[in-house]
């Protein structure tokens, strides 16, 4: 890579749901990086991730979304690069994986992409904003930066599946990950024991079979519920979707059902640093935040 | 006096042998522990819970699997493959299912996107729609 002089900005791929629906999650992470003193930089051209990694051994044309990506990054001049959605993480770093280690998939790849200038060889690294802040930044330095502790704050964190399967790719404890409950607890919030915080949300069937999404929602957030919490805060743009916007059918389907905001865990920090209203666009957020937070003083 | 009792045809057909090559997966590993279905967060929504789709697969019971509900319900959240004993990864078993059902030429895509309400559509995440057509179509 280029001279160890220069310093290098960490490049960062927002992916299409947080140039779309998940706005809140963009802006909330571009301005907490600042006020953290990361330098991000958006990656040039980037294209979709693919959204999901093919099961299929055989199916290597879904590996070229990803690769163009990671190809992109090299022509920014990194080896790394850094992003906050868990669908894109988990299907940019498998497909990394396997055409790391599949080398003929790769030239296969590679020939396919016969117009690029730039071949990809396996030579970028995929981070996820969550590992980024406590390998790199630390939440204790995470901490110092708090301008507005979360004090009294319960909250759930709710992992899904992307973050921590499989296991090549989680960053922490497959069956029991606390990083975004050590990351709550820089902030001065209560994380609070969430049984349901790696079950599916149900995933795309948000597309065709709403009614499984509005079940799954019930057992999910009946769960974060029987924590007593104010929110739950997500790391997925789908998460968030099918947990915030199908409140509605849940509690159509449990009259018990009681709503509770969905937050993205980088608008949670975005409150405890101060970066201001414009950087959590909670009108994007489908259960609104404000009476949760008004309720601790928050507000 | 030898007995040759033969359970199914179709172990070691050419679909058995196919499923095994997409999915990467040796199928006899399994001895059905059953730990797979118990944590499936999906498994309510099921026709043939996964522990019983690996058994048919064994089988090389081609036709009930490519026509059951489950191969189109399973959403690859990987807890099954986490958890398995045997490291079998029973979502790409799955998957193959899946793929040979969408390849087979017929186009019958589990998804019709245009059927949706233009507000359906607009509301939902990019990812929602892009990862159930990479599911659900051919």
């Amino acid at each position: 890579m280029g001279s160890e002089n220069i310093p290098m900005k960490l490049i960062y791929y927002p992916g299409c749901s947080l140039k779309n629906s998940a706005r809140n999650f963009d802006v909330s992470t571009v301005s907490s990086m600042a006020q953290l003193d990361v330098e991000i930089e958006e990656l040039e051209r980037w294209n979709c991730c693919g959204t999901v990694h093919a099961l299929g051994s055989d199916n290597v044309m879904n590996r070229v979304a990803p690769v163009t990506n990671l190809i992109r990054v090299k022509e920014a001049q990194s080896n790394e690069f850094m992003t906050s959605c868990a669908m894109c993480y988990n299907t940019l770093k498998r497909a990394n994986n396997d055409v790391k280690k599949n080398p003929e998939k790769l030239a296969t790849i590679n020939d396919f992409l016969s117009l690029e200038t730039t071949k990809y060889e396996g030579d970028v690294d995929v981070l996820h904003l969550l590992e980024y802040l406590r390998d790199r930044v630390g939440f204790d330095k995470v901490a110092e930066k708090v301008k507005k502790p979360l004090k009294g704050l319960r909250v759930a964190c709710y992992y899904g599946c992307m973050l921590v399967r499989p296991n090549e790719v989680a960053f922490d404890d497959v069956e029991n990950p606390m990083i975004m409950e050590n990351l709550v607890a820089a902030l001065g919030a209560t994380p609070v024991n969430f049984p349901l915080k790696t079950e599916c949300c149900g995933a795309y069937h948000a597309v065709g079979s709403p009614e499984i999404i509005a079940d799954r929602t019930d057992k999910i957030m009946g769960s974060a519920n029987e924590g007593n919490v104010d929110m739950v805060v997500v790391s997925c743009p789908m998460c968030a979707y099918n947990l915030d916007f199908r409140q509605d059918d849940a509690k159509r389907l449990n009259p018990d059902f009681k709503h509770l905001p969905v937050l993205y865990f980088t608008q949670l920090m975005a409150v405890a640093l101060e970066c201001g209203e414009d950087a959590l666009r909670f009108d994007l957020n489908h259960i609104d935040p404000v009476p949760a937070l008004a309720a601790r003083g928050l507000d | 006096m030898n007995t040759t009792v033969r359970l199914s045809s179709s172990i070691g057909s050419a679909f058995v042998a196919k499923i095994e090559k997409i999915s990467g997966q040796k199928l006899l590993a399994c001895y059905q522990c059953g730990k797979c279905s118990a944590g499936c967060p999906m498994a309510a929504y099921m026709d043939i819970l996964p522990n019983q789709i690996i058994r048919m697969a064994q089988l090389g019971m081609q036709k009930q699997l490519l026509a059951s509900r489950t191969i189109w319900t399973c959403v690859s959240c990987l807890t099954c493959n986490s958890r398995c004993p045997k490291n079998i990864k029973i979502a790409e078993v799955i998957e193959s299912l899946r793929e040979t059902a969408l390849r087979d030429g017929q186009r019958n895509d589990r998804l019709k996107i245009w059927e949706l309400s233009p507000e359906a559509r607009g509301d939902l995440p990019p990812i929602a729609t892009i990862s159930a057509m990479r599911k659900l179509t051919s």
